[in-house]
C-alpha cells in the first residue's frame, strides 16, 4: 500500500519535475558549459579550459562580486531590523488591521519594478520631486543622493521589501505567547526575550525571508543601474557587459556561476538547518 | 496576636472594558500553603492568578506579599512563577537549558547553574541524562515535571499552575496530583493552583477556594467544602449529591418539594420561614429492608444501576418524581431488579441544610 502511495506520488511529480529540469536545471549546465570554454571562440568540442576563471581575479571582477555580496548583505540586515517591528504587529498586535497592511504591501507589487524605481529616480534628482519642490518654496537645496551606493541599498530595500516582511510575520506568528510570557515571568527583560525566546522561535520565518532578500538583492540589476546609474559597478553588470558589449559569453558565465555556487552555498547553511515543515504549519 | 499574611490580595478588582471579570475579591494565602482556587470556565480563576503573577495589572484593589505591594511590579520582577496550562517550554532549548534559564537571567555561573539543573532533574524523579535531551523528546508527563523544575530552579515565593495536569490522561493525571503534593511538602514553597476539578482540588489542597462569576462562594479546607458546602453551587461541584428542596412553614413542618420524604419528629431543626435545600451525599443513603426505619425514609423504585469499580451507583426514581443517587461499597450493594420498589433512609447526621433558593449563596467568607 505504501509502494503505491510512493509510486504514485512520484508519477503525480513528474510533470512538475519534468518541467524544472527543462527550464530551471538545463539552463544552469549550459551556463556551466559555456563558463568552461576556451574565451573568444565557440566551439562545442574543446576541452575544460578555465582561462574565464583567471581573466575574473586577474582584471578585478572578483571585486564587483564582492561589492554585489556586501549590498545584499546590508540590504538584507537592514530589511530585517526595520521589518522585524511590523512583522511582530502583523502576527501578535494588529488583528484585522494586518489584511490592510498586507494589501497594502501587496498593491505595490502590482506596479512594475522598473517603473517604480524610475518614480524614485524623478523624486530623489536634482531637481526632481522632492529636492525640486523644496527649492521652490524655501530656496534650500541638497545634493541629489542619486548614483551612489547608499541608493542601492535603498532601492533594494524597498523593491524586497514584501520578501523579508511577510516570511518574518509567519515566522514570528510561529511564537507562542505563552513562551514569551513564560520567559518574563522567569525574570526576563524584554530584550532577553527578543534574543532568547523570539528571534530563535521565529528563526524558520527569519531564514526564509533573509535568504530571499539575500540571493535576490545579489543578484539584482535594475536597481544599480537605475538608482546607481553605473556609478557602482556590481557582478549583475559585469555579467550583462559580458554577454552583450563584451560578446564573452564564457567570462559572463564564469561570473555568473560563480555567483550562483557562492550565493548557493551561503544559502544551503541555513537550509540545512531550518524547518520548512515548521513555516508551512505542518506538524513536526 | 496580629500575624502579617503571607500573600494579601486585598478587594482586587478586574475589568476588562465593560466586563468585570473579577469583583472585589479578598483572599489572604498562608506561607507554605496548597490552595486551589477551583471554578468553572468564565468564573475568573484564570484571572486571578495572571493577576498574581503580573501578566495582566489590576484595576483595582492591591495585592501585597509580606506587607509590600507586589502589584505594582512588573512581571519580570516579582518572586513569582508560574507553570502554565500549555506549560511554555522553550522547544528550542534542552531540558537543561530549559531549567537553567532562570538562573542564567540570575547570573548564576555556568558550573553552578548546572550543578542546579541536575539537583532538580532529581527532585522530580527524572534521569540526569534528559539534561541534554529536547524538549519534543519527552513525554507529556516529563515536560509536566521539567515545566515543574524550572519554576523551582526560579526559586519563586509563589508557584502558581494554570491547570496544567488538564491535557494529561486519568492515570497520569492521578499520579502527578499526588507527586504534586508531595513536592509540596518537600520544597515547602506556597503552592496556587488553579482547576476546573473539584476532586483534582481535594487530592492536593490544604485550602480550597471556589469561584464563580468573578467572586469567592466558598473558601475553606477540601473536608468542610465537602461536608458543608455553602451553596447548591459549591455543593453541584462535588458531583452527584442529592438535593432536596425544602421550606419550613410558620409552625415549624418542613414542607418538602416533590421528593416524598417523610422525616422523623425532631430529625429537623430548622426556623420557621427556613427556605433552601437539604444536601445528602449518595454514600450516606441507605436501602432499608422491611421494618427498618431511619430519621428520613422515602420510597421509590429502583431505576438504573451503574457499576463504578469499588462502589455501585443506583438511580432511584421516587414517588415525587425526583431522582435520588445512592452509593454503596461493592460489599454492601443492594439487589433489586429495574422497577422493583426500594425504601431509602438516612439519619440527620447525613443531612446539610443549604440556605437559599437561587444557585450561589452569599459572599464568600474569607
Amino acid at each position: 500500500m505504501e509502494r503505491l502511495e510512493h509510486r504514485l506520488g512520484f508519477l503525480t511529480g513528474l510533470p512538475i519535475i519534468v518541467l524544472l529540469l527543462i527550464s530551471f536545471i538545463m539552463p544552469l549546465f549550459v551556463v556551466a558549459g559555456f563558463a568552461i570554454m576556451p574565451q573568444r571562440v565557440f566551439e562545442l568540442a574543446h576541452l575544460p579550459d578555465f582561462s574565464s576563471f583567471a581573466v575574473i581575479w586577474e582584471q578585478g571582477y572578483y571585486k564587483s562580486l564582492l561589492r554585489s555580496l556586501g549590498l545584499a548583505f546590508l540590504t538584507t540586515a537592514i530589511l530585517f531590523v526595520v521589518c522585524w517591528p511590523l512583522a511582530y504587529g502583523m502576527a501578535k498586535v494588529f488583528g484585522r488591521f494586518t489584511l490592510v497592511i498586507t494589501l497594502a504591501v501587496v498593491l505595490i507589487l502590482f506596479v512594475s519594478e522598473n517603473i517604480r524605481l524610475f518614480g524614485w529616480t524623478l523624486s530623489l534628482m536634482k531637481g526632481g520631486l522632492i529636492e525640486g519642490h523644496l527649492r521652490a518654496w524655501t530656496g534650500l537645496s541638497f545634493e541629489s543622493p542619486l548614483y551612489d551606493w547608499p541608493v542601492i541599498v535603498f532601492g533594494m530595500a524597498y523593491v524586497y521589501f514584501p520578501f523579508m516582511l511577510f516570511p518574518l510575520a509567519q515566522g514570528i506568528s510561529l511564537v507562542p505567547d505563552d513562551a514569551r510570557l513564560a520567559a518574563s515571568d522567569l525574570g526576563a527583560s524584554p530584550a532577553r526575550i527578543l534574543f532568547e525566546i523570539e528571534m530563535p522561535l521565529a528563526a524558520p520565518g527569519i531564514m526564509v525571508g533573509s535568504l530571499l532578500t539575500f540571493v535576490l538583492s545579489a543578484g539584482a540589476v535594475a536597481e544599480a543601474k537605475l538608482l546607481g546609474g553605473r556609478s557602482v559597478v556590481v557582478l549583475t553588470d559585469d555579467v550583462e557587459s559580458a554577454f552583450t558589449f563584451g560578446q564573452n559569453w564564457p567570462l559572463g558565465s564564469a561570473l555568473s556561476l560563480m555567483l550562483i555556487v557562492i550565493v548557493a552555498v551561503l544559502a544551503m547553511v541555513p537550509i540545512s538547518r531550518i524547518n520548512l515543515d515548521a513555516i508551512m504549519g505542518r506538524k513536526r | 496576636m496580629l500575624v502579617q499574611p503571607f500573600v494579601r490580595i486585598d478587594n482586587v478588582t478586574k475589568r476588562f472594558g465593560r466586563f468585570t471579570a473579577l469583583d472585589r475579591i479578598s483572599l489572604d494565602i498562608a506561607e507554605g500553603e496548597f490552595l486551589t482556587i477551583v471554578g468553572p470556565s468564565g468564573s475568573g480563576k484564570s484571572t486571578l492568578i495572571r493577576l498574581l503573577v503580573g501578566i495582566d495589572d489590576v484595576t483595582e484593589g492591591t495585592i501585597s506579599l509580606n506587607g509590600s505591594r507586589i502589584d505594582t511590579v512588573p512581571a519580570n520582577k516579582r518572586p513569582t512563577c508560574m507553570v502554565f496550562q500549555s506549560l511554555a517550554l522553550f522547544p528550542h532549548m534542552s531540558v537543561g537549558k530549559n531549567i537553567e534559564f532562570p538562573l542564567k537571567l540570575k547570573k548564576v555561573t555556568p558550573a553552578d547553574r548546572r550543578a542546579r539543573a541536575l539537583e532538580l532533574l532529581r527532585l522530580l524523579r527524572l534521569p540526569e541524562d534528559y539534561y541534554g535531551k529536547m524538549i519534543g523528546q519527552l513525554s507529556g508527563g516529563e515536560r509536566q515535571r521539567v515545566a515543574l523544575a524550572r519554576a523551582l530552579a526560579f526559586d519563586p515565593e509563589i508557584i502558581v499552575f494554570d491547570e496544567p495536569l488538564s491535557a494529561l490522561d486519568y492515570r497520569l493525571r492521578k499520579t502527578l496530583e499526588k507527586e504534586l503534593k508531595d513536592l509540596h511538602g518537600r520544597t515547602g514553597k506556597t503552592f496556587v493552583y488553579i482547576t476546573h476539578s473539584l476532586e483534582e482540588a481535594m487530592v492536593m489542597s490544604d485550602r480550597i477556594a471556589i469561584m464563580r462569576r468573578g467572586r469567592f462562594e466558598q473558601i475553606a479546607s477540601a473536608e468542610e467544602i465537602y461536608s458543608r458546602p455553602v451553596s447548591r453551587f459549591v455543593a453541584s461541584f462535588m458531583g452527584e449529591v442529592n438535593l432536596f428542596d425544602l421550606a419550613v412553614d410558620g409552625a415549624g413542618q418542613p414542607v418538602w418539594q416533590g421528593a416524598g420524604v417523610t422525616a422523623a419528629p425532631g430529625a429537623l431543626t430548622l426556623a420557621p420561614g427556613w427556605q433552601g435545600a437539604l444536601m445528602v451525599r449518595p454514600e450516606l443513603v441507605r436501602f432499608l429492608a422491611p421494618g427498618q426505619s431511619a430519621d428520613f425514609t422515602v420510597q421509590g423504585q429502583m431505576a438504573a444501576e451503574y457499576a463504578l469499580g469499588s462502589r455501585i451507583q443506583y438511580s432511584v426514581q421516587t414517588e415525587g418524581g425526583m431522582v435520588i443517587t445512592v452509593e454503596r461499597p461493592f460489599e454492601a450493594r443492594h439487589h433489586g431488579a429495574p422497577g422493583a420498589p426500594v425504601a431509602l433512609g438516612w439519619d440527620r447526621d447525613a443531612v446539610h441544610p443549604i440556605a437559599g433558593t437561587g444557585e450561589g449563596g452569599g459572599d464568600g467568607k474569607a
